[in-house]
């Protein structure tokens, strides 16, 4: 049962839910790493020198985007629910556009930072 | 019904908890943008985030508002996507919203020095 | 004359698709080739149609994955060498592509969709003026005629059996529009309980699929926003 369903505004909903499970499924694990402050300073460095790998360095542009993108498009809901609803274009497709760019153009800002 | 006003209720939290968190996710992108262009040693990030008492209200209030709105995400995708029933997956949302709170405050506290026995 | 093959669902939940040959024609609908089958191949399809002209909404059936009004759906506007004909989703079927809509209908009455009026035959008229908010709110969402095809386009009716659905939920929407209809607080509370418009995700597929373009949609949108509403005024639904 394909087909018609993917709409615009589907794709921004299943884009919306698989970022935020991704995103779920990282926190334990950053707010583990978060709690290596309480071991000190060498177990922070060594955590610190295992991020430097760019595979890790990769995973972090992945959740970069994802996060910018569960953002925006969690944005989107909350006009399409609250906002006016418009003439046309109430389900906000203009957006999901919008929202891919900037996620990746906040992806490129990360990248830029990391590698300079 | 005796759900009826529990699943609105959801619903209305899960909407203010991404409202206010909004202002919260520009704020940690900007945190994360400025902290990959700063020196990344344990001393002088921990410099950086345990000098401001305000570091740790914000920070804070992020971990309490995502450990609520993590929870009633997955709390939907298990009810819809894996079928779970309605009472096992608040169950399980109840617990991870625990989960998510401990673990968060104590990774939040440990970077920003706050004191923990 | 070239031929067109249909696959048709025979049975109910158990069944197959079986294949059919028709002669294609300049002008055929769906429903056409449906009961062209029928009549002259195998009488012992099941189907359900009435006027055949658009306007009933007896005739919708998924047609190569998608639910539509099949005396509307002209093959050659499917450009495709085989239709899939299948009985609507998210109902239970009764045979071929006969389903049991007791369901939706039920749906439809739990999202508090009666209509409740305090006035008499005694009373006047009321007076509803067409160009207020509410009125047009309304008129938005009214021409729902219960084909269902929202209902079987819905991937959260799928989901989720207790979700009321798209279509029961825009009608609670023309209803508490309703300055006539004194039920409102009954009207919101189940539009807004436990099966109610918080599950809407706005995929859009109710709008996408629906035949008079209606917007299920914005009305779910407009009960969460009564919702929020209600919540900040203090009063409880």
């Amino acid at each position: 049962m394909t087909g018609f369903r993917f709409n615009l505004s589907y794709f921004a909903f299943l884009l919306h839910r698989l970022s935020g499970l991704a995103l779920v499924c990282f926190l334990p694990f950053h707010f583990l790493v978060l709690g290596l402050g309480l071991e000190g300073e060498a177990a922070l460095n060594q955590m610190l020198v295992f991020t430097e790998q760019p595979m890790v360095k990769f995973g972090e542009w992945v959740l970069v985007v994802l996060f910018s993108l569960h953002l925006l498009l969690g944005l989107r809901v909350l006009v399409i629910e609250w906002a006016p609803w418009p003439h046309h274009g109430g389900l906000r497709s203009g957006w999901v556009i919008i929202a891919g760019g900037l996620g990746l153009a906040l992806g490129w800002l990360f990248l830029d930072g990391v590698l300079s | 019904m005796p759900n009826a006003m529990l699943e609105m209720r959801l619903y209305l939290l899960q909407r203010l908890t991404a409202v206010l968190m909004l202002p919260m996710v520009i704020g940690h992108l900007a945190t994360i943008m400025y902290a990959t262009r700063s020196e990344l040693t344990a001393a002088s990030i921990l410099e950086r985030t345990q000098s401001s008492p305000w570091l740790v209200v914000f920070y804070t209030g992020f971990v309490v508002l995502v450990a609520i709105h993590a929870p009633l995400g997955l709390r939907k995708i298990m009810g819809e996507w894996l079928r779970l029933p309605s009472k096992l997956a608040n169950s399980i949302s109840f617990v991870l919203f625990i989960v998510f709170l401990g673990l968060g405050l104590r990774g939040v506290w440990a970077l920003t020095g706050v004191a923990i026995s | 004359m070239s031929h067109l093959t249909v696959r048709i669902w025979r049975g109910a939940d158990e069944g197959e698709f079986q294949s059919f040959s028709v002669p294609m024609r300049e002008n055929q609908t769906v429903l056409d080739v449906v009961s062209e089958v029928q009549r002259s191949q195998d009488q012992s399809l099941s189907y359900r149609f009435a006027c055949r002209v658009g306007v009933c909404g007896s005739c919708a059936m998924m047609v190569n994955g998608k639910p539509r009004w099949t005396c509307r759906t002209h093959i050659r506007s499917l450009k495709a060498s085989v239709v899939t004909i299948a009985p609507l989703r998210n109902m239970p079927r009764i045979k071929d592509l006969v389903t049991d809509m007791s369901s939706f209908i039920d749906k439809w009455g739990k999202a508090g969709n009666v209509f409740e009026s305090q006035r008499d035959r005694g009373d006047a008229p009321a007076q509803v003026d067409p160009a207020s908010p509410m009125r047009k709110a309304a008129d938005a969402a009214i021409e729902c005629i219960n084909c269902g095809v929202c209902h079987a386009a819905c991937d959260v009716v799928s989901w989720n059996d207790a979700y009321l659905g798209p279509a029961a939920l825009n009608r609670a929407w023309s209803l508490v529009n309703d300055e006539r209809h004194s039920g409102k607080k009954e009207t919101m509370a189940a539009a807004m309980g436990d099966g109610g418009c918080g599950n809407c995700h706005s995929q859009g597929n109710c709008m996408a699929a629906c035949p008079i373009g209606l917007s299920p949609t914005r009305s779910i949108a407009g009960l969460k926003k009564m919702s929020l509403l209600s919540l900040l005024g203090g009063s409880d639904a």
